[in-house]
């Protein structure tokens, strides 16, 4: 490993572990940031490959955080894409980690149940904004709506697997293109 | 570590056992592998749909811990999942199958979208792709509170939430401020009566 690539990867660590720290709410809350630390400050990707990276990693399996995986990954290849996926993991897990443990411990106060409860919907409220948002996002005309509307449907109504509303749409938007 | 807590949510013995650490592994890769537009809901899916490993009010207690820790929410609820089953090894394990599922094919579709992406039919492709994904996230919001039957004060509360991130657009941190304590003044008011009802 060159000094080169070292002093990158320690960038990297620099950049993502206090971001991990600072997104409340998951990493959509930070990409702002994110966008400006490794667009503006670094310039490790420009702002439309940023903009594709975060696409792809919205498109593919896997939490929509993995946007930092591929920035790691075209700043230094895999190896950046480990170090930057464990310095944006690492620190919240070592926190939920403990958060966890602290609640089971007390899980049977009954404060704790209620302020349990009572964060239930908040976090219920904010998932279903993220899909507006995300909707908001993906929304191209007739097509994009009917996709969105017909997902939440089947999704709330029905057990099966979302899988085949997935395959519908990426077909569908392939045809309407 | 053992969790000295008592497991209120799941009294009876007919409960599912606790899955073994390949079980558990292979559906936090099951999670990761087919997680298409955010985890929470296909971990919803595999873990109290398909698995009945937790119940709905459990899932979502996780849910509701998580949105208050920094990070992705979905690795830190399958953190601390991991953590209720199996310990510490529990928890790296999910995060291990949530994180290393998706990476091989999201490295392919990056390299294939190097090659591809300027093709107008790749574009609409993700985006009919994105616009079903943001389905599937707003119709496990509904189907969780639906299933939860919350009450009048605790609904209020969530669609607060909602307005305020979804429709407002405000800052995130002041809303999930604002909000907590009513949201704990809701539960606190509805607990009696679900106290009754169990």
């Amino acid at each position: 490993m060159t000094g080169g690539t070292l002093a990158l990867l320690i960038q990297l660590t620099l950049v993502f572990a206090p971001l991990s720290l600072a997104a409340i709410g998951g990493a959509i809350a930070v990409l702002p940031e994110i966008q400006r630390q490794v667009v503006e400050i670094h310039g490790w990707v420009t702002a439309d490959s940023f903009m594709d990276l975060f696409a792809l990693a919205q498109a593919a399996p896997g939490p929509n955080m993995m946007v930092v995986s591929l920035i790691g990954w075209q700043v230094a290849g895999v190896v950046g894409l480990l170090v930057a996926t464990i310095a944006m993991v690492g620190p919240p897990a070592l926190l939920a980690l403990a958060l966890g443990r602290l609640r089971a411990r007390f899980a049977g106060l009954s404060w704790v149940r209620v302020t349990q409860a009572g964060l239930i919907p908040i976090a219920l409220g904010l998932n279903l904004a993220s899909g507006v948002v995300l909707a908001q996002a993906a929304h191209q005309g007739v097509t994009t709506l009917v996709l969105t509307l017909g997902t939440t449907l089947f999704v709330w109504l029905t057990r099966w697997s979302p899988l085949w509303t997935l395959a519908v749409g990426a077909v569908a938007g392939m045809a309407a293109s | 570590m053992r969790h000295a807590a008592p497991d209120r949510d799941r009294p009876d013995p007919s409960a599912p056992p606790s899955p073994t650490r390949l079980a558990f592994f292979l559906a936090y890769l099951q999670v990761g592998l087919s997680g298409f537009g955010g985890a929470n809901a296909w971990m919803r899916r595999v873990i109290v749909e398909e698995r009945g490993w937790l119940t709905e009010q459990e899932f979502a207690e996780y849910l509701g811990v998580s949105q208050i820790l920094p990070g992705p929410n979905a690795l830190n609820c399958a953190v601390m999942i991991g953590d209720r089953f199996h310990g510490t090894v529990g928890a790296v394990l999910a995060l291990l199958g949530i994180l290393g599922g998706p990476l091989v094919p999201l490295l392919g579709i990056a390299g294939i979208y190097a090659q591809f992406g300027s093709e107008p039919m790749v574009a609409a492709t993700l985006k009919g792709l994105a616009a079903a994904a943001a389905g599937m996230t707003i119709g496990t919001a509904l189907k969780i509170s639906t299933r939860l039957r919350p009450g009048l004060a605790l609904t209020a509360v969530g669609v607060c939430a909602f307005v305020g991130i979804g429709l407002l657009r405000l800052p995130l941190l002041a809303v999930v401020l604002a909000l907590t304590p009513l949201g704990i003044l809701a539960a606190w008011w509805s607990a009696p009566w679900r106290g009754s009802v169990q």
